[in-house]
């Protein structure tokens, strides 16, 4: 019997790919974790390994194709001694059970807990359950319209025929006419507006038009619904930073000059431990929002947002709070340097239990970040700067840092959060807490 | 003047009542003007008096058939004036069941003859006695009365309406129903059971002309058989009473002229909407064919004045009065979510016999549309139940929509399908497609077998045909 191959979900959140590359020809024989093709999405390229074992028959996704749909057939496995001319009559698509492809190259080297791509069942999803009528849902797959794009106006919110109608690719009579108010609704990954298009505002000539790449669209998408659906409120409080610049400049002192042992420390690496002690001594802090429950994490895997050229990515330490502070460092800059390369897996950036941003870098001293579901909150960072402080009624200078806590306030109330931050605050001024 | 109310309906049928109820629900403060019965003409004159009457007529025709069951019966004989009398109980009933829904949902009942009288204000008047009532909201609710043709004047005796054939004092020996639409085909049928030589006279191509054309055609074989005659393309150009009865002269399409006589007539070509002696001219309100004009908030264009049901536009339908009388109280108490009423998705009924029921659009209408269609059907005669019953003659058909599965229409012929209905109308307005109706288990033995069955027959997968 022949095996489809199937275009495999990399991470929960991925819904197509491009498939860069076949490793393997037709004709091929492929054992299982014999690597067969690259597939690349808006944040990473992968390698994909066969499951089975056979003759890769027929390749009926040809490399260089873009969106492949998550589960669409990629390619065709005969089993020892089939024959492939059996199988074309066959239209490839009678009598052939179809396999997800399991596993990612290097999948092995991650933390056990790290979720293997494709081999586990689906997560249960984060995203809310999208009512729409059968015939809106049929009508929408006909059209390519998808539906978590589209407001609902039926009973309860529910996405009826007229919706999708609506939502229409525009007639080509209509095709030059300025962009209609729902013409985000259109693009698929666009996220739904009730903002008026800014083209209308502006001349043709007057700018250039970039259109989305799938990261972007990803942001707008998730951040959109994070600002909507979690009500957000922030704590603000200032750390003095000398002690951990003590610590830093100290410890820094201690590694070699080059070669593997060396390291170099940066107060963002005291951030993240400072965090993760912090999220484990206030456990309530380190959860995730679901409508039945919240999910008490066992451990404190900490997002690090990293600046890309092309958007914004935050891959996380796992377990920071089991790490020390050269390792916590050692893989932020991996993280980071991969992150760049388009070289991560899913699972390094996507989940995680809590997030760091830091502007500091930029001066800013404080500002209001949002939160990146599924955490219940994120830690907005500022500059490391000498301010005038007041001490015993005396004005003196020190190192300070103003951070800002953005919590759902669904899992945290606001004594938990502002607990949170006197643990934060307490790691930060007084290193050696951490090692409590 | 008396205290100000959040709303005012005027006319107690099943759109003003059902509206009164609904923003009573909602918290309004409401009253309600009615200057004959509670229940409008629909509980008293209309829709339920003939079922009452119709179940009498179907009961003599099945007793009738009572040696085909294996019944015994001596002559079966039938006692006209207890039928009406038990047609007037049954509206009595509902009409004092208004009463009581009115006071339940402490809605104050105004008896009299409304009349606008300017904006948020109405006089009412009783036994010469006005009273003058003010409201935030006023929703006009004052139905629709049979419409006359010129020549063709109702005199209460020999050409009657509704409301005289609704009181028959003595079975006319021959009838002449002019008009088939529901209304029309109802009387032919009640009368023609009871014994009444029946011809019907419609001046479009076929009767039932809302109804799907097949529909239409299954029907009226089966009345023909039953003894009505049909007239069809022929109009009405007058009535010549005379001591014995009545002499219609007709026209046909090619200007023929013929003449038939009569015990009595029965006219049913239409309503004309009750917009007099409202006060509409003074405010403004814009009348056309006696309707009066809304749009699909049932908003008049004067701030806070509503109007619903036979006043306003098509279909004229009891139930679809109802339902704009909730869409507009809802609308004025702000509910949030309210959607108009959508036509395509209000059944309509015809109690003949065999009955005929149906929502959506016709096989004719979807091509005219321009839908790529697949129909279904499924006989009478194929259904388990139809057989025990001895209801073997009737047609379930649907019309899908080939490309998005939508179920543009269903038309049905034949017993209890009024009861069936429902499921279709459910699957219209719920966007079930073909596939729900698929996976959907219709229990057996039932008529509503072959509402499934004639989904599958749309798809080619029928199992009983």
């Amino acid at each position: 019997m022949s095996t489809q191959i199937l275009m495999p979900a990399l991470s929960p959140t991925m819904e197509e790919g491009t498939l860069t590359k076949w490793l393997v020809k037709e004709g091929d024989t492929v054992k299982a974790g014999d690597v067969i093709a690259e597939i690349e999405t808006d944040k990473a390229t992968m390698e994909v390994e066969a499951v089975d074992e056979g003759k890769l028959a027929q390749i009926l996704v040809k490399a260089g194709t873009e969106n492949v749909k998550v589960n669409t057939p990629i390619a065709v496995l005969l089993e020892e001694g089939e024959v492939a001319t059996a199988l074309r009559s066959n239209g490839a698509g009678q009598g052939a059970k179809a396999a997800p492809v399991i596993g990612v190259g290097a999948a092995e080297k991650l933390a056990p807990r790290a979720p293997e791509a494709g081999a586990r069942p689906t997560p249960p999803s984060t995203e809310h359950r999208i009512f729409a009528s059968p015939l809106a849902r049929r009508i929408a797959s006909e059209k390519g319209i998808d539906l978590a794009h589209l407001k609902g106006t039926g009973p309860h919110g529910r996405i009826v025929k007229a919706d999708v109608e609506n939502a229409g690719p525009a007639k080509p009579g209509q095709a030059k006419a300025p962009p209609a108010r729902q013409a985000s609704a259109q693009r698929p990954g666009a996220t739904p507006s009730s903002i008026p298009d800014a083209r209308l505002f502006f001349k043709e000539d007057s700018y250039k038009f970039v259109p989305h790449d799938s990261i972007r669209r990803t942001i707008a998408r998730r951040l959109t619904a994070s600002k909507r659906d979690i009500p957000h409120y922030y704590l603000t409080i200032d750390c003095q930073l000398d002690r951990t610049l003590e610590a830093r400049a100290a410890l820094n002192a201690k590694s070699p000059k080059d070669g593997p042992g060396a390291y170099r420390l940066s107060v963002n690496d005291f951030i993240v431990k400072a965090a993760a002690a912090a999220l484990i001594e206030v456990p309530g802090v380190n959860a995730s929002w679901t409508d039945d429950g919240l999910l008490m994490h066992a451990h404190a895997d900490i997002g690090v947002a990293v600046a890309l050229d092309f958007g914004l990515i935050t891959p996380i330490v796992f377990a920071a709070e089991e790490k020390g502070l050269r390792r916590i460092s050692g893989e932020v800059k991996d993280l980071a340097a991969r992150a760049r390369a388009k070289k991560l897996k899913p699972q390094e950036f996507e989940g995680g239990t809590f997030a760091v941003s830091n502007l500091g870098m930029y001066g800013i001293r404080n500002f209001t970040a949002v939160i990146n579901p599924p955490h219940a909150a994120i830690l907005a960072v500022g500059a490391g700067e000498e301010r005038a402080i007041v001490r015993g009624g005396a004005i003196k200078t020190a190192n300070m840092m103003t951070v800002q806590l953005s919590c759902d306030h669904r899992v945290i109330d606001g004594a938990l959060g502002a607990q949170w931050l006197e643990v934060f605050k307490a790691c930060i001024e007084n290193p050696a807490e951490m090692l409590l | 003047m008396t205290g100000a109310y959040d709303l005012i309906v005027i006319g107690s049928g099943p759109g003003g009542y059902v509206c009164a109820i609904r923003a009573s629900q909602l918290g309004l403060k409401t009253a309600i003007i009615e200057r004959e019965q509670l229940g409008g003409i629909c509980l008293n004159w209309g829709c339920v008096p003939t079922k009452a009457l119709l179940r009498s007529s179907e009961l003599f025709h099945l007793i009738g058939r009572a040696g085909e069951f294996g019944i015994k019966t001596g002559p079966v004989s039938f006692d006209l004036p207890a039928i009406v009398e038990r047609s007037r109980k049954v509206s009595a009933q509902l009409s004092n069941g208004v009463k009581f829904l009115m006071k339940k949902n402490k809605i104050d009942v105004i008896d009299g003859t409304a009349r606008l009288a300017g904006k948020g204000k109405i006089s009412v008047t009783k036994d010469s006695q006005s009273t003058e009532y003010s409201a935030k909201n006023i929703v006009l609710a004052t139905g629709a009365r049979a419409r006359t043709l010129p020549g063709l004047e109702p005199d209460g005796d020999r050409v009657w309406t509704y409301k005289e054939a609704l009181l028959p004092k003595a079975m006319p020996k021959s009838l002449l129903v002019i008009g088939s639409g529901a209304i029309g085909i109802e009387f032919a049928s009640f009368f023609c059971t009871l014994g009444a030589q029946v011809t019907v006279i419609e001046v479009l191509d076929r009767i039932l002309p809302v109804e799907d054309e097949e529909i239409s055609a299954f029907a009226a074989k089966a009345f023909q058989k039953q003894g009505i005659k049909i007239v069809t393309g022929a109009s009405v150009m007058k009535l010549d009473k005379s001591a014995s009865g009545v002499t219609a002269t007709l026209k046909s399409k090619d200007g023929k002229e013929t003449a038939l006589s009569a015990d009595r007539v029965i006219l049913a070509v239409g309503i004309v909407g009750n917009t007099e002696n409202l006060g509409l001219e003074d405010l403004g309100v814009r009348v056309e064919k006696t309707h009066v004009v809304v749009n699909e908030w049932g908003e008049t264009g004067v701030p806070g004045l509503y109007a619903i049901g036979d006043l306003v536009g098509p279909p004229w339908l009891a139930h679809k009065a109802s339902h704009e009388g909730v869409i507009v109280a809802e609308r004025i108490a702000g509910v949030k979510g309210v959607h108009p009423l959508d036509a395509s998705k209000v059944p309509g009924c015809t109690y003949c016999w065999p009955q005929v029921a149906s929502v959506g659009l016709t096989e004719a209408a979807a091509k005219a549309k321009g839908h790529d269609i697949k129909v279904g059907r499924f006989p009478f005669i194929g259904n388990a139940k139809a057989i025990a019953m001895g209801e073997t003659d009737g047609l379930v058909k649907t019309v899908y929509d080939a490309k998005s599965g939508e179920l543009l229409g269903a038309h049905m012929v034949g017993a209890e399908v009024t009861e069936l209905i429902q499921g279709f109308t459910i699957a219209r307005t719920g966007e079930l497609t073909e596939a729900e109706l698929m996976h959907t288990i219709f229990p057996h033995p039932t008529l509503s077998e072959m509402m499934h069955e004639s989904v599958l027959a749309a798809f080619g997968r029928v199992l009983h045909i």
